[in-house]
């Protein structure tokens, strides 16, 4: 990949450091149990990354099964109606299963057979990352659980029904809220047994180290062909680059690559729901604090005794109390600006984005579009803004309507 | 020597075990929690663990899960349950051992946690979500304060490992008896007892075993190769019937009661 006009090397490359950490953020908060399973992870990785074979592997199945690389796509008319900058859609929403979640869980399937572990289980909360593991363990033909809330499965049915289509076993969760957090913690104590055997396909750059990491390196290949894109099309870098943060990973799978290219301004859009009253949001960067949730230290909605807070959010996968590491650090260092979209934001942006492209885009990406056209009016006709469309809508036209007759 | 070192020296010079009772603190309020830990102390039991109800317990299985969500529901505080622990200390033999979550130690800041939960009478801590590599400076802090931070070794921790646990850990080493979450178990594993020995020559902390400990059959059968045992799912199970009203409550409570004189029979019969 032609990378010689990037302007500095990545300072942050180097992160996480060897306890896991980005900055302060990030680590290990979990119990003993999970510590071998862990570090045996960490040790693979770092074997498969230096493995030719398995770089080559990888790289034939993201092209032929998974379809990359993603276009880069104009979206003309858009643009014309913002009135602003040029705004440009990464198209992830094109990827087989329809979003970001499969550059990592191809991955991470190779890395289970690598392990010599026969099962694998999973999280999902919009049902993304569920297809997309059950999809990774169909082709594989490895045994798949999904822990899903049972809230999630009431509104994301298509996936559900995907996901038994590829033999996944479906496990909804009914502790808790139903959602998301939910069925990171069923996953996380399904893992705990079964350590030996089992591989945890964790969906985004959440939970303890590796995880974040490994999920990070996984989904850079979105940034990475956005800046060989960029070249081909524009010559230069984008004027600004915006995407969706739930966990974070299509964020920092695009942001990553772009971290040391100081003079591009990176933007991160968070789950604002219904207003900014706890509970009434999922904005863990905007309104919360560094704490503790599923492994790892991170900006974490919780109340003052430090339980995790209820939240909400009318798309199902940005529908989480805490963030990844690697965001927090970036917001701590300032790289990267976090803004904060409202449900109401997404839904009209979802309709417009239906009429005015033909797209039906995710209403997670509907939170980054949303705001991407807000960075596009406030810049010139000549600048560039890309946006991570991370998956495509489908999934939420039932859900969107339901959102839509109660509003009316 | 913490409240738990005298406790070991005393029950080894005597040749006993320690039976250690796991409840919520909170479930289904702080006045029943406060009763239950009296009649459990006036029963014999050695050390109480005390569950801080937390939302998203990982290391937890659904009857424990199910206690916290019951106590969180009804809007328990830390500050409610400490002050409930700082009046029923002074009238307990028994030292109270918290199990809390990182994520509330961190929310309080460690020195705070600390200053606060030792003003109410508790002698150590079991933080399950903060394994060796993370538990450095808190180590040092509870170490400087005699307050024991009991760490816990399992059957995934390989051997290297748990001798470096063993080293940062004070008050007792807590064995996880299963590699899985908390509850009950009708067996417990083959190699439990052989670990447990192994273990045992690498320390001269005592050793209690956990996770999965439920029938007087296992106290029995881990008499003579553990210091001491924690049984939690198998009481907190009993308190979920509790109602409202106090002829249950009296119920429950002799019913727990009861439980645990049964396991110290079996333990130290």
């Amino acid at each position: 990949m032609t990378t010689s006009f990037l302007k500095q090397p990545n300072p942050d490359a180097a992160l996480p450091d060897s306890q896991g950490r980005f900055g302060e953020f990030g680590g290990r908060f979990v119990p003993e149990t999970l510590v071998a399973a862990l570090d045996q992870l960490e040790e693979e990785y770092h074997k498969a990354k230096q493995d030719p074979e398995f770089q080559a592997e990888l790289d034939v199945l993201l092209r032929d099964f998974v379809g990359r690389p993603s276009p880069l796509y104009f979206a003309k008319r858009l643009t014309e109606k913002c009135g602003g900058a040029q705004i440009w859609f990464k198209r992830e929403d094109l990827n087989h299963t329809g979003a970001h979640k499969i550059n990592s869980t191809i991955g991470q399937a190779l890395l289970t057979l690598r392990m010599g572990k026969t099962r694998v289980i999973a999280e999902t909360g919009a049902g993304q990352h569920g297809v997309a593991t059950a999809t990774a363990c169909a082709h594989f033909g490895l045994p798949c659980i999904v822990y899903m809330g049972e809230e999630d499965v009431r509104r994301q049915a298509p996936n559900v029904r995907s996901m038994r289509s590829m033999g996944a076993e479906i496990r909804p969760v009914t502790t808790g809220s139903r959602t998301l957090r939910d069925a990171v913690n069923e996953a996380m104590r399904d893992w705990m047994g079964s350590v030996e055997d089992t591989h945890y396909i964790l969906g985004s750059v959440v939970g303890p180290h590796p995880f974040p990491m490994i999920v990070r390196d996984f989904q850079a290949i979105i940034g990475r062909e956005t800046i060989v894109q960029s070249q081909d099309r524009f010559g230069r870098l984008p004027d600004a680059v915006v995407a969706c943060v739930g966990g974070g990973s299509n964020a920092a799978g695009m942001f990553f690559p772009f971290v040391a290219q100081t003079d591009v301004p990176l933007i991160g859009v968070e789950a604002g729901g219904y207003d900014d009253e706890p509970g009434h949001h999922a904005s863990s960067l905007t309104y919360g604090k560094p704490g503790v949730l599923h492994g790892s230290f991170s900006y974490v909605l919780q109340d003052e005794d430090g339980q995790t807070d209820d939240v909400h959010s009318a798309s199902a996968g940005l529908d989480y109390p805490g963030v990844g590491p690697e965001h927090s650090h970036w917001k701590k260092t300032g790289r990267v600006e976090y803004r904060s979209c409202r449900d109401d934001e997404a839904l009209d942006t979802f309709d417009l984005i239906a009429k005015t492209e033909g797209i039906l885009p995710a209403l997670e990406s509907s939170h980054a579009i949303a705001k991407g056209m807000e960075v596009a009016s406030e810049r010139g006709k000549d600048e560039i803004v890309v946006v991570c469309l991370s998956g495509r809508g489908d999934k939420d036209a039932d859900e969107i309507q339901r959102l839509r007759s109660e509003q009316a | 020597m913490s409240a738990i070192d005298d406790l070991f020296a005393q029950l080894k010079s005597e040749g006993k075990k320690a039976f250690m009772p796991f409840i919520t603190a909170g479930d289904p309020d702080v006045e029943f929690s406060s009763a239950l830990l009296e009649s459990l102390d006036e029963a014999g039991c050695h050390l109480a663990e005390l569950g801080i109800p937390y939302s998203d317990p990982i290391a937890d299985g659904p009857v424990i899960q199910a206690s916290y969500t019951r106590a969180l529901n009804k809007k328990i505080k830390l500050e409610s349950i400490l002050d409930m622990t700082a009046a029923i200390t002074p009238k307990l033999k028994m030292p109270i051992v918290s199990m809390v979550s990182y994520a509330i130690i961190y929310r309080q800041g460690m020195d705070n946690y600390l200053k606060n939960a030792i003003a109410s009478g508790i002698s150590g801590a079991i933080v399950p979500d903060m394994p060796v590599d993370e538990s450095a400076v808190f180590a040092e802090k509870c170490r400087a304060l005699d307050f024991s931070l009991i760490q816990m070794i399992t059957p995934t921790t390989d051997r290297d490992r748990a001798i470096e646990i063993a080293k940062q850990a004070s008050g007792f080493i807590y064995y996880v008896s299963i590699a899985g979450i908390t509850g009950e178990r009708n067996e417990l594993p083959p190699e439990l007892i052989e670990n447990l020995r192994w273990l045992k020559t690498q320390t001269d902390l005592p050793i209690c075993v956990g996770f999965g400990i439920s029938q007087p059959k296992h106290a029995v059968a881990l008499k003579e190769v553990a210091d001491g045992m924690i049984v939690g799912s198998a009481i907190v199970r009993r308190i979920a019937s509790v109602e409202e009203d106090s002829e249950s409550r009296q119920e429950v409570i002799d019913d727990v009661t009861e439980f645990a004189k049964e396991m110290m029979a079996a333990i130290n019969g």
